[in-house]
């Protein structure tokens, strides 16, 4: 009974295992064939890689996306960090509320009113606007992570240094900030890799003015399925896997917290 | 010491407070103002403040004698006046709410095999399922465009099979099973995730009691099982169906003129008719739909707790 129960739940795991990860393994598969169409596998070639780094709009908008996540991920980290901080030390209403909501509202919805916002400031769209925009969706999965590695922290070692004379700086300084430390660094990297990921909010902030990979991706894929696309996407790929691997060996906690 | 401490509460959350109340808060609130406005005549919005031909001074247009020439509800009665646009919100929710259940369905067996499985395997299967989660939605959504494409291997197997059995080839992409297993799949792990984290806690002593007692397989899992993950499920239906229902880019990929949502309406009023009061009218009602089903989830989640224990 209880065997053929397991065999059951193992054939319907692996199903869903698969159904995740067959497609992306067709992105990178297909990224090495030498042909034109996604269809036929007709010989193995790097050409559409060669091809994607002599490309200079994508080139370009790699630099966007980098510029844009590198910028994001420091501001956002340091915000978020302060606003974590509050959310575990004082008993708030508005701050939770700001933090929270821009992660559980459809991200449309943010993109619209940031795009009538910027517009309304007669700011011209492009690197500033998409680069504010993405630090204020991203300061609440900073706070997230660092409040919870705050939560596991053991508040009596504070308690001891204020004992021992350390003053509230010194305390923080020397003692929380080591503590959290991990989970600073896993938020920035997450907030880093939310940044290069976005498209919903870049596609309403960025305005002709700048182009991200992302963006590039979108209206490559509008027009036609070509292989330079899973070229991008497979470094793309690479590149968001290892950050993540990273960012679970920092914080395994901050995975989850999404 | 009580000064210093509110000195230090504000240095804390003073400054990310400040940030979001300026590109998150007020931002809100200039989209809500905007779908009581008039669109301009190049669209965007009507202005409300104009220089003075004559002094060259920046002049507020607006004042309590001609408020209703630039503020107005037409915005709303549009939206309503045609049934096009309720039955348009009606099939988002059908397609986030087919997304949500097939999600459901597919993650459940999953989780539980995660949550039973030991220890040291739990955050490899965790991790498993998200990582894909985390590589770019877009390219989640290409690579079903590849396999649902007319040329894709998958779409010349299943021509191949209903050939055999006389039907004529299908096209799989732009059809709203495209739009379907596409939402799915790049909604799926928020579905795994809050669904693994409630039955990891469940007392396994519990199953064991009920079958001490005679239950059957079926009846554990009705009658123990599903009410004590039922916070699991409502947290994992709201991560799903939430972002399903603002989705523009799925629809706008792989759905084809036929499968438009939502998102796609609003992303039009926003870029293409630069219609902002109408497209602000559509995002309140989004969110008004939004903001509903959050307290209808934490009502029933509470209720189902209650009945649970």
């Amino acid at each position: 009974m209880h065997s053929k129960q397991s065999k059951w739940l193992w054939a319907a795991a692996l199903f869903v295992y698969a159904f995740l990860y067959l497609p992306l393994i067709i992105v990178v598969v297909y990224s090495f064939n030498d042909s034109k169409l996604n269809a036929e596998w007709v010989g193995f070639t790097f050409k559409w890689y060669e091809i994607l780094f002599n490309d200079a709009q994508m080139l370009t908008a790699a630099r966007n996306t980098l510029l844009i996540g590198l910028v994001t991920s420091i501001c956002a980290t340091v915000l978020g960090t302060l606003a974590g901080l509050a959310m575990h030390k004082y008993k708030l209403r508005l701050l939770p509320l700001l933090v929270l909501t821009p992660i559980a509202i459809p991200e449309i919805l943010m993109g619209v009113s940031l795009l009538i916002f910027f517009v309304m400031l007669n700011m011209t769209l492009g690197l500033v606007s998409v680069t504010l925009a993405h630090i204020a969706f991203c300061i609440g999965f900073v706070a997230i992570v660092v409040r919870s590695r705050l939560q596991g922290m053991d508040e009596s070692l504070v308690e001891a240094a204020r004992d021992l004379g350390a003053t509230p700086v010194q305390a923080f300084r020397l003692v929380t900030m080591p503590l959290i430390m991990p989970g600073i660094i896993a938020g920035a990297l997450m907030a880093f890799t939310l940044s290069i990921d976005d498209f919903v909010i870049t596609f309403f902030t960025a305005g002709a003015g700048a182009s991200t990979l992302p963006l590039q991706i979108y209206s490559m894929i509008r027009i036609a399925v070509t292989p330079e696309v899973n070229a991008i996407s497979t470094l793309l790929m690479i590149l968001t896997l290892c950050l993540i691997l990273l960012a679970s060996k920092l914080a395994p906690s901050a995975l989850r917290a999404e | 010491m009580a000064k210093s401490n509110r000195l230090s509460k504000w240095l804390i959350s003073g400054p990310p407070l400040l940030y979001l109340i300026i590109f998150f808060a007020i931002p809100s609130l200039i989209m809500a103002f905007a779908a009581f406005r008039f669109p301009g005549d190049y669209g965007g919005l009507l202005p409300l403040i104009a220089p003075n031909p004559e002094t060259g001074a920046s002049e507020l247009l607006v004042n309590r004698e001609n408020w209703r020439d630039y503020l107005t509800f037409e915005n709303f009665g549009r939206f309503f006046d045609d049934s096009i646009y309720l039955e348009l919100f009606i099939k988002s929710f059908w397609y986030a709410g087919i997304t949500t259940l097939v999600c459901l369905v597919m993650a459940y067996p999953l989780a539980w095999l995660i949550a039973r499985s030991p220890k040291k395997y739990r955050d490899l299967m965790i991790l498993l399922v998200i990582l894909p989660f985390w590589s770019n939605f877009l390219i989640r959504v290409y690579a079903w465009m590849i396999i649902l494409g007319p040329q894709g291997y998958f779409t010349m197997a299943i021509n191949q099979v209903l050939g055999l059995i006389g039907i004529g080839p299908i096209q799989l992409m732009f059809s709203h099973f495209a739009v379907i297993i596409v939402l799915v799949y790049v909604h799926l792990p928020f579905m795994v995730l809050p669904l693994y984290a409630n039955l990891e806690k469940h007392d396994m002593a519990l199953l064991d009691a009920a079958q001490d007692l005679g239950a059957s397989g079926w009846q554990r899992f009705w009658k123990v099982t599903w009410p004590l993950s039922l916070p699991g499920v409502w947290a994992g239906a709201a991560l799903v169906f939430i972002p399903a229902l603002g989705m523009f880019a799925v629809p706008d990929l792989i759905g084809g003129t036929d499968g438009i949502m939502i998102g796609n309406l609003i992303k039009q009023q926003f870029l293409d008719s630069r219609d902002w009061p109408f497209g602000s009218v559509l995002s309140i009602m989004l969110t008004l739909a939004v903001l509903g089903l959050a307290g209808l989830a934490a009502l029933i989640g509470r209720g189902g707790k209650r009945n649970a224990l």
